[in-house]
């Protein structure tokens, strides 16, 4: 697959999804916020962490207006995959490409530390080689991850099922203590109503060696190659 | 074109626990000061905005806040609008 990472001023796991791309044998491409045309053949664009603009006014909410935002939009609303890990994912939030926000963690404090996340669908780009109900241990690192939206929308997202990664137990429990930041129906993860833009508060590309501790988060760049035929060794 | 100042005030939605405001509200209380109640912390933006009138300034003052200043999903804001009187005129 071909791989873009968008690199903001302040994104600070880009290298880090960068490397998760190369280890799952992708041609990776370093894409910038200024540009204003994407490399062609691109299969999925990566929305990496980190504190882009330094979170100023919000999270995410100036990145969203970055030159190369407008060729991300053009490329989602056209079929592509895109992914927001942590601040990419707020990102997405802001740009409208994914329902809700993400607010300041319940407990205030920034929340860094392994959670374990169960696998809600498993019929998207995303998650297609999980099994349904898969518990994937990934770290998160945020202050701000707590997911919200209106009553309704958080109503559709469970009706349709984008809802795709619930923070849980190790044994798979949705429970109050489970969840790091205070998200609303434990969520960590949705898609859009298309299924081909995913936002995810914990890093899978920080977990794709067992050196590192889990190797959960291949499961997503897996599922990316299975999606596009790719074959990964 | 006048000169305008706005002051803007930025809160979270109301369905939206407020997290600081609880926090601060608890401390207060800690503080022996039980009075107080439904804190809220927002944000506080000032800017100055060229327009022909009070009605002009208001339009491109609320187009700024959906677009950028606030997030709708999950902030509200009001804001108070006052003509800079010009220097010539004093």
């Amino acid at each position: 697959m071909n791989i873009g990472v968008v690199t903001f001023p302040g994104s600070n796991c880009d290298a880090d999804a960068r490397h998760a791309s190369a280890l799952t044998g992708n041609t990776v491409h370093s894409l910038w916020h200024k540009d204003t045309a994407l490399p062609s053949g691109l299969d999925v664009i990566i929305l990496p962490g980190g504190f882009s603009y330094g979170d100023y006014l919000r999270t995410g909410a100036i990145a969203r207006f970055s030159p190369i935002m407008t060729e991300v939009v053009r490329f989602a609303n056209a079929g592509g995959l895109v992914f927001g890990i942590c601040n990419g994912f707020q990102i997405l939030c802001e740009a409208g490409l994914l329902p809700g926000a993400l607010i300041r963690n319940q407990h205030l404090s920034f929340v860094c530390k392994d959670v374990f996340l169960r696998v809600e669908n498993t019929d998207t780009p995303f998650t297609n080689i999980c099994s349904p109900g898969q518990v994937l241990r990934v770290p998160v690192a945020h202050g701000e991850g707590r997911y919200t939206a209106s009553a309704d929308v958080i109503k559709g997202l469970e009706d349709s099922a984008q809802v795709l990664y619930r923070y849980v137990t190790p044994d798979g429990q949705v429970t109050d203590e489970a969840n790091p930041n205070g998200s609303l129906n434990n969520i960590a993860g949705v898609t859009n109503a298309a299924r081909n833009v995913m936002g995810l508060m914990p890093h899978p590309e920080r977990a794709c060696e067992l050196l590192l501790g889990s190797d959960d988060g291949l499961t997503v760049f897996l599922s990316l190659a299975r999606h596009c035929n790719v074959s990964v060794a | 074109m006048k000169t305008f100042t706005a002051n803007i005030t930025v809160t979270l939605r109301r369905a939206i626990l407020d997290v600081q405001g609880k926090a601060v509200e608890n401390a207060l209380h800690s503080l022996h000061m039980p009075g107080f109640s439904d804190v809220r912390i927002g944000k506080h933006i000032e800017l100055s905005i060229q327009a022909t009138d009070a009605e002009a300034a208001s339009a491109q003052l609320r187009e700024a806040c959906d677009k950028l200043l606030t997030n709708p999903v999950m902030e509200d804001y009001h804001f108070t609008l006052n003509e800079t009187a010009a220097v010539e005129a004093a």
